[in-house]
C-alpha cells in the first residue's frame, strides 16, 4: 500500500480512537456536575456516592483522552504537513484557543475535582467541576469550528496558494459550525448518559439497590429520553444545511444516482458504484423529498451531476443508516424506561437488559455519523481548497506501516482494558453494597 | 502606534513566538521531567513505596504534560514549515515518545483501578512508558542538535543525550520526591538524586561540547568575545548549582525537614541554564541551520490573534497552576479521591 492510504488509515484509527473519549467527557462533567449540585441542595449522601463512583470512570476517560489527543497534535506535522502549509493561518489560532483556553484549565482543575474534595472548600470544589465540565465543552468550540470550517470554508483569501484569514468571526461561526456544534454536544449528552444509565442498570440487574445507583440511572434515562428528540431535530437541520453547502454528500448518504424529484427514502439498499444503481432497494416513495425539501415532488441532485467529484458512496449510504437506526433505538428504549419508571419506580428486567446492552451506542451512532461527515467531505480535505492526497507528507511508507500496526495494537487493547475496568469498577462497588447488606437478589435469570 | 506595531509584526511576532515556545518547552522539561523521573524510579520501589510516589505527581501529571501540547502546538502553530520537517525526520522516534506517553498515561488510572496481577502489569507499564518517553525525547534532542542528521554517529549522539536526559529526569524526579515524601522514601530519593545527579552532569556536559563543534556558526556565538564573558556565568552558575545540590545531598534528609527544597529548586536552576544556553545556540533558527524563525514562521495577521490570546490566557494558567500546587502542598499522602 502507498504512503498515502496508510497515512489515511492511519489518522483515520487514531482520531476515530480519540473521539471516543471526549465524546464521554463532555457531557459526563456536566453529569458529575449536577449530581454535585443535586448533592449541595438536598445533602442526600446517593449524589455524592455517584459522584465518587463515575469521576473515577470521568478520570479514566479523560486519561484516555488526553493522550490519544496529544498524538494527534503530532501527526498533523509527520503525516499532513501540507495540510497545515496551505490552511495554517487558519487552523493554527482554532488550535492555539483550544489549547490555551480548554486544555490547561480542565487538566488543572480536574486534579481538585479528583483529589480535592477534603482539600478545598465544597463550593471549590464545585466550581472546580464547573470548570472542567466547561473546559471541555470549551474544547469541543474549537475544534468543531476547524472542523466545521474545513467542511464549509468562508472568511479567508488564496495568496499564492496559502489561504490567509479576513474575517474571525466568519471564519469560527462559519455555515456548517452551529449545527455541528449542536449535534456533536447532543450526542455528547447521548454518549454518556446512555453509559451512565447502561452501567446502572448493569449494577441494578447484579442486585445493587444502593439509592445512589437507581439515582444515576434516573438521571442517565431522563437525560437521555430528553436530548434524544432535539437530536433527531438537530440532525435533520444539520442534514438540510449540508444539502445546501455540501449537496454530494446528502446524495451519498441518500443512495441517490440521478437528479429528479420524488427521490424515495431508501430504508435499505446496496449502492453498487460500477454500475451506479442500488441493489436490493427497500424504499418509502418520495419520502426523501419531503424530507430534504418539505415537498414530495422536490428536486434533489443525483451523484451523476457532480461530474465524478463525490465522496465513496456505500460507507457513507450505510454509516448514516447505522447511525439513524441506533437514534430510533435510544429513543424507544429511553422513552420506554422513562414510561416504566414512572409506573413503577424501576426498570423491568428487560428493559435494564436493553439498556446494558446500549451501554455504547452512543460510541457507535457518534462514530457512525462522523464517517458520514469526514467521508462524505472527500476527496477533499478542505473542500474546495486542499485534496487529501496533496497534504501528505513525504514520511516512507513502511514507516507508517510499523505506526499503524503499532497504534492499532496499543489501541484495541486499551479498549478492551476501558471496557472490562468500567464495568470491573461498578462490580467491586456491588461488592461494597453487598458487604454493606443493601442488595437486594440478583436478577440474571428472572423473566420480565 | 498601532500601524509601527503592525508594520514591524512581521519581525517581532516569530521572535516572540520562539520565545514564548521556548518558555513552553521549559516548563514541559522540568514540569514533567519531574514526574517522568517519578515514573522512572518506579522500577525500584515496593508496593507502599510506588503509591506514595505516584500520589506526590497524581494531582499535577496531567496539566504538566499539556506544556507538551502547547509547545508542539506553538511549533504547528506558529512556525507550520518547522513542524513539518522536524517531526517527519524524527518519525520514529516521535512514534516511541507517543507511544510511551500513552502507556503512562494510561497506566495512571488503571493502576489506580485494579488489583492484583493486572496492577503489576499496569505498574511495568507505567514505568516502561515513562522510560520509553524519557529516552526518545533525549535522543531527539540529541539528533536535533546535530541539525537534524542521520546516520550512525548521529544515532549513537542520540543515544547518549537519551541516556543522559533520562537520568536528568530521575534526577529532578528524585529531588521533587526528597521535596514531597518524608521517612525512609525521601531518604532513598537523596541517594538516587546524588548517584543521578552525575549522569546529569555528564548529559549537560557532552551537549555544551559537541553543539559547537558541530556548528562554526554556534562556536563563535560563545567563544569570540565579549560573548565569552558576558556568558561565562551561565556554565559557571550551572556548575555551582550542581555542587551545591550535590552537596546539600549530602546532609538530607536532615532535622525538621529543613533544605528539603534545596534540591528541586536546584535542579530547576539547573535545566533553566541548560535550555537557556541551548536556546542560545539555536536562535534564530527553529531547524539548526536550515530553517530561520522569521522563515518558517505563519502569516503576521495569524500570529497576531494568537499572541492577543496568549498575553490574556497564559498569566491566568499560570495563576491557576499556582493555586493546584498550592491546594496540593505539603508532603504526599494517600491519594484519595473521595
Amino acid at each position: 500500500m502507498d504512503a498515502l492510504i496508510l497515512a489515511r488509515i492511519q489518522f483515520a484509527a487514531n482520531i476515530s480512537f480519540h473521539i471516543l473519549f471526549p465524546t464521554v467527557t463532555i457531557a459526563l462533567g456536566w453529569v458529575l456536575l449536577f449530581f454535585k449540585l443535586r448533592f449541595n441542595a438536598t445533602g442526600d449522601q446517593k449524589w455524592m456516592d455517584a459522584y465518587f463512583q463515575w469521576v473515577k470512570v470521568f478520570a479514566l476517560t479523560f486519561a484516555m483522552g488526553v493522550v490519544s489527543g496529544i498524538t494527534m497534535s503530532f501527526q498533523f506535522g509527520t503525516n499532513w504537513p501540507g495540510y497545515m502549509k496551505v490552511v495554517g493561518n487558519i487552523a493554527g489560532p482554532l488550535l492555539a484557543y483550544e489549547v490555551l483556553t480548554a486544555f490547561f484549565m480542565e487538566a488543572t482543575f480536574i486534579s481538585v475535582m479528583l483529589f480535592g474534595f477534603r482539600r478545598v472548600p465544597n463550593w471549590l470544589h464545585t466550581t472546580a467541576t464547573f470548570l472542567v465540565a466547561f473546559g471541555t465543552t470549551v474544547s469541543a468550540f474549537w475544534i468543531i469550528a476547524l472542523n466545521s470550517w474545513m467542511h464549509t470554508p468562508v472568511g479567508y483569501e488564496m495568496r499564492d496558494g496559502v489561504a490567509h484569514a479576513t474575517d474571525w468571526l466568519a471564519i469560527v461561526f462559519n455555515p456548517s459550525m452551529p449545527y455541528r456544534l449542536v449535534h456533536m454536544l447532543l450526542a455528547s449528552g447521548l454518549t454518556a448518559t446512555f453509559l451512565v444509565a447502561g452501567v446502572s442498570a448493569w449494577r441494578w440487574l447484579k442486585g445493587d439497590r444502593a439509592p445512589a445507583v437507581l439515582a444515576a440511572l434516573r438521571t442517565g434515562i431522563y437525560a437521555a429520553a430528553a436530548l434524544i428528540p432535539l437530536q433527531i431535530l438537530a440532525g435533520d437541520m444539520h442534514g438540510l444545511n449540508t444539502l445546501e453547502h455540501q449537496p454530494a454528500k446528502v446524495a451519498a448518504m441518500e443512495g441517490h444516482w440521478e437528479t429528479g424529484g420524488h427521490v424515495p427514502l431508501l430504508l435499505f439498499a446496496v449502492p453498487d458504484e460500477k454500475a451506479r444503481a442500488n441493489h436490493f432497494e427497500l424504499a418509502i416513495p418520495s419520502a426523501a423529498s419531503l424530507i430534504l425539501r418539505h415537498d414530495p415532488a422536490g428536486v434533489i441532485q443525483g451523484l451523476n451531476d457532480f461530474g465524478g467529484k463525490h465522496p465513496p458512496v456505500a460507507p457513507v449510504f450505510f454509516s448514516f443508516r447505522i447511525m439513524v437506526g441506533i437514534g430510533m433505538a435510544m429513543l424507544a428504549i429511553s422513552w420506554a424506561t422513562v414510561w416504566m419508571l414512572r409506573r413503577r419506580g424501576q426498570p423491568s428486567v428487560w428493559l435494564a437488559r436493553a439498556l446494558v446492552a446500549m451501554t455504547f451506542s452512543g460510541w457507535v451512532a457518534t462514530l457512525a455519523g462522523w464517517y458520514v461527515t469526514e467521508i462524505g467531505r472527500q476527496p477533499w480535505l478542505v473542500t474546495g481548497v486542499l485534496r487529501a492526497a496533496d497534504a501528505v507528507g513525504p514520511v516512507p511508507a513502511n514507516s507508517i506501516g510499523l505506526s499503524l500496526a503499532l497504534y492499532l495494537t496499543l489501541y484495541a487493547g486499551l479498549l478492551i482494558a476501558y471496557i472490562t475496568v468500567i464495568f470491573k469498577l461498578a462490580g467491586k462497588a456491588v461488592k461494597a453494597g453487598k458487604q454493606a447488606g443493601l442488595n437486594g437478589p440478583a436478577l440474571p435469570q428472572a423473566a420480565g | 502606534m498601532t500601524d509601527l506595531i503592525m508594520a514591524n509584526a512581521a519581525h517581532w511576532l516569530p521572535i516572540a513566538f520562539a520565545a514564548l515556545m521556548g518558555i513552553a518547552i521549559l516548563a514541559y522539561v522540568i514540569l514533567d521531567g519531574y514526574d517522568l523521573g517519578v515514573g522512572i524510579l518506579m522500577a525500584d520501589a515496593d508496593d507502599a513505596e510506588r503509591d506514595r510516589m505516584i500520589a506526590s505527581i497524581g494531582p499535577f501529571w496531567d496539566a504538566n504534560e499539556t506544556w507538551l501540547v502547547l509547545a508542539v502546538g506553538l511549533l504547528l502553530v506558529a512556525f507550520p514549515l518547522a513542524h513539518g520537517m522536524i517531526l517527519s525526520a524524527l518519525y520514529l522516534p516521535v512514534l516511541a515518545l507517543l507511544l510511551g506517553l500513552i502507556m503512562r498515561g494510561v497506566s495512571f488510572e488503571f493502576r489506580a483501578k485494579t488489583d492484583g496481577l493486572h496492577r503489576v502489569w499496569w505498574n511495568r507499564a507505567f514505568v516502561a512508558g515513562s522510560l520509553l518517553a524519557a529516552l526518545s525525547q533525549g535522543y531527539m534532542l540529541g539528533v536535533y542538535i546535530l541539525g537534524l542528521q542521520t546516520g550512525w554517529a548521529a544515532m549513537a549522539f542520540g543515544l547518549l543525550t537519551g541516556v543522559c536526559l533520562t537520568a536528568a529526569y530521575g534526577f529532578i524526579g528524585a529531588a521533587w520526591l526528597v521535596l514531597k515524601t518524608d521517612g525512609a522514601l525521601q531518604a532513598k530519593a537523596a541517594a538516587r538524586c546524588r548517584n543521578l545527579l552525575w549522569l546529569a552532569a555528564l548529559g549537560m556536559l557532552a551537549v555544551s561540547v559537541v553543539t559547537p563543534l558541530v556548528s562554526d556558526r554556534i562556536a563563535a556565538k560563545w567563544f569570540d568575545l565579549p560573548q565569552f564573558f558576558l556568558l561565562a556565568p551561565i556554565p559557571l552558575v550551572a556548575v555551582g548549582l550542581f555542587v551545591a545540590v550535590w552537596l546539600a545531598l549530602r546532609h538530607l534528609p536532615a532535622a525538621d525537614d529543613r533544605w528539603c527544597w534545596v534540591p528541586f529548586a536546584g535542579a530547576i536552576g539547573i535545566f533553566t541554564l541548560g535550555f537557556h544556553g541551548l536556546a542560545y545556540s539555536f536562535y534564530p533558527f527553529v531547524v539548526p541551520e536550515k530553517l530561520t524563525v522569521w522563515e518558517a514562521a505563519a502569516a503576521p495577521e495569524s500570529l497576531m490573534v494568537i499572541f492577543i490570546g496568549a498575553c490574556v490566557v497564559l498569566p491566568v494558567i499560570l495563576g491557576y497552576t499556582v493555586f493546584a500546587y498550592r491546594v496540593f502542598r505539603g508532603k504526599a499522602g494517600e491519594l484519595r479521591y473521595d
